[in-house]
């Protein structure tokens, strides 16, 4: 990360192309700084994304299931929320939606006060099972992505040099030209997470990133993640199911109510400062706080119905 | 560098050799023996019995044409065959050292004569057949693969367009090459109609035959290929907005490749059994029509000479299907997936 942490300063935020600076001819870095937007109006305050008065139903042989019901969610620039429930809440569906992948029955999704409802490389999305097409290197894997959304925006030594950038902040530049049978399932996961940040997206969306990885991968990748988000300050909607990865990542925590017709139950806002330290936290009043009160509304509140009975 | 050859041996389907290059790098002998026996000395000792179980069969059944041959006797008529071969292709040479010298003397006489170059008409010999047999099969496999893949690919992507052409190939599929032929010969002789053929009618005849029988496999697979692809990299193809012919041409397809090439496998596979039909009843001249002349020929010989081709037959279905494992074998993403 030291190769970039002289060049990214806290304004540096993802959006609208209004400054292309380069800084630092070491390590060259074209990213768009909105100056004006960082410096009037703190980052939290303004709705950035929101999901408006959103409900989906799904054609079933019983009839139409409602699995999503009036959810509503205001995010502001550069927040990392995570939306945590339990399986079967519709998570990834509102995740989905916001992706653009599924279409809202009622309501939709605001981005930047535009409507969106197609799939956009604004909203770039980490999958959970890391997604890359196996017959590409890792660097052609981000290659395709980067190819296609700064077509014509960028020449191709600039595009090289933003590929390799990107696999460097996920600390993989060394396995540039493996295939993803040849890596391990978490480099894979930093693989998925580099292709998403590359196409520079106004939101990053994750799915259960690190749900498929063992605990000490997952803490690493964690880690990672958090030291990324430091220096490129990304909207961030993360699926997770982890509770102590929401609230150690999380500016907020957006807690689902059991489906059918699921909606927000409860949002958690965790005020810890950052940067966050694992092992500090661990022994945490505060941090331990919020945990429990995330292991509440789950276990005691929002109990599954199979487990009530058990 | 013996990591790369064995590599190399195991993709190409030589794991039998692997032992020797392992002896030969001066692994522990006794093991790399053992090891070579079971690979390689298990299949010839069943090759040696199965020989000598023929031998001795053979001579027990009495045809009208002969003693039904062994396996002496058809080594004899491989010979013959090789022989004739070049014997033939001595003769060909000598037709045209013949012409060139003929015209030559013309020329000298009056530099202005007109000069023919006539072309060989020695009938084809045994291995002339096979490659017209060949020839015959790649034709009508490449025409089936490149009508095969585009409809598979499509019935994959729309479930609707599958539904609807699903009975027809479940119709067409099971329909043998001997009741396509008749068709095929009459659309041919009223459609391919020039006064300077490129094609001989036959071969057309004997390709699209193949073609039509071997189709399916292809057309399967290739659609239970792409319509099993995992959602997410169809998602990965619609987040970064790829143009529908790349989510085809960098995605759908390279995704389903080890599925189509198992379709293409036994489409091959397929072809090669119904050419062998289809060059008998069309008088292709290939290795079906070789057998169908000689059992018409009638002679002492002609047992011993349709063994020869059934061998051949065999044998270059082998190879076939061995080229197409090896093709499957690199396009396959898995590296831990077991391909036989």
């Amino acid at each position: 990360m030291s190769a970039l942490s002289n060049v990214v300063s806290k304004e540096v935020t993802h959006g609208e192309d209004i400054v292309t600076t380069v800084v630092n001819a070491g390590s060259l870095n074209t990213r768009s700084v909105n100056e004006a937007i960082a410096e009037e109006s703190p980052v939290i305050e303004k709705t950035y994304l929101e999901v408006s008065h959103t409900s989906i139903e799904f054609p079933t042989k019983k009839g139409p299931f409602k699995a999503l019901d009036d959810v509503n969610l205001k995010i502001a620039r550069g927040e990392f929320i995570s939306l945590i429930g339990h399986s079967g809440c519709g998570k990834s569906t509102v995740l989905n939606i916001i992706a653009g992948l599924l279409q809202a029955t009622e309501g939709g999704v605001i981005l930047e006060g535009r409507e969106v409802n197609e799939p956009g490389p604004d909203r770039a999305v980490v999958f959970q099972n890391h997604s890359l097409l196996p017959w590409l290197t890792v660097y052609q894997n981000v290659e395709l992505a980067v190819k296609q959304v700064f077509k014509g925006k960028k020449t191709r030594a600039e595009m090289a040099e933003w590929i390799e950038h990107n696999l460097e902040l996920v600390h993989m530049n060394h396995a540039l030209h493996k295939r993803p049978s040849e890596i391990s399932g978490g480099m894979k996961q930093r693989v998925g997470i580099a292709r998403a940040l590359a196409m520079q997206p106004k939101v990053l969306l994750m799915d259960e990133p690190f749900g498929a990885l063992d605990a000490l991968t997952r803490a690493h990748l964690q880690d990672s993640l958090m030291e990324i988000q430091k220096e490129i300050q990304n909207t961030v909607v993360m699926i997770t199911h982890d509770v102590d990865e929401a609230v150690l990542l999380s500016d907020r925590i957006v807690m689902m109510t059991n489906g059918p017709e699921a909606t927000i139950g409860e949002i958690l806002e965790v005020g810890l400062a950052r940067p966050r330290n694992r092992v500090e936290l661990a022994d945490d009043s505060e941090y331990n706080h919020y945990r429990s009160e995330v292991l509440k509304f789950l276990y005691e509140r929002q109990r599954k119905p199979e487990e009530k009975v058990a | 560098m013996k990591t790369k050859i064995i590599n190399l041996l195991e993709t190409t389907g030589f794991s039998w050799s692997v032992p020797m290059v392992k002896l030969a790098a001066g692994e522990n002998p006794r093991e790399q023996c053992q090891e070579l026996f079971s690979l390689l000395g298990l299949p010839i000792i069943a090759a040696i019995l199965f020989l000598a179980l023929w031998g001795s069969m053979a001579a027990q059944v009495n045809t009208s044409l002969g003693q039904l041959p062994g396996p002496a006797q058809v080594w004899q008529q491989a010979t013959t065959l090789y022989d004739e071969h070049i014997e033939e292709r001595e003769k060909e040479v000598a037709f045209y050292e013949r012409q060139e010298l003929r015209n030559a003397k013309k020329l000298e006489k009056n530099p202005d004569a007109q000069v023919k170059i006539r072309p060989y008409t020695g009938k084809p010999t045994f291995f002339d057949q096979i490659l017209t047999s060949l020839l015959t099969v790649f034709t009508g496999f490449f025409m089936a693969t490149i009508i095969a893949i585009p409809i598979g690919v499509a019935c994959g992507l729309s479930d609707r367009l599958y539904t609807a052409v699903s009975p027809l190939i479940q119709v067409f599929k099971p329909v043998s090459p001997l009741a396509w032929l008749p068709i095929v010969t009459m659309v041919v002789s009223a459609v391919y109609v020039t006064d300077d053929p490129m094609f001989e009618k036959a071969f057309i005849t004997s390709a699209i035959t193949v073609m039509l029988c071997s189709l399916w496999p292809t057309l399967i697979n290739t659609a239970v290929g792409v319509a099993s692809i995992d959602r997410d990299l169809i998602n990965v193809g619609r987040v970064i907005r790829l143009h529908w012919t790349a989510q085809v041409f960098r995605v759908a397809l390279p995704a389903s490749l080890p599925m189509i090439f198992t379709g293409l496998r036994i489409s091959l596979g397929i072809g090669w059994m119904v050419l062998i039909a289809a060059e008998m009843l069309a008088q292709n001249p290939g290795l079906g029509k070789f057998v169908w002349d000689e059992f018409q020929n009638g002679s002492s010989n002609s047992l011993g000479r349709i063994m020869v081709a059934v061998l051949a037959i065999g044998i270059i279905g082998f190879i076939l299907d061995w080229m197409m494992v090896t093709l499957q074998k690199l396009f396959s993403h898995d590296p831990n997936a077991s391909i036989r």
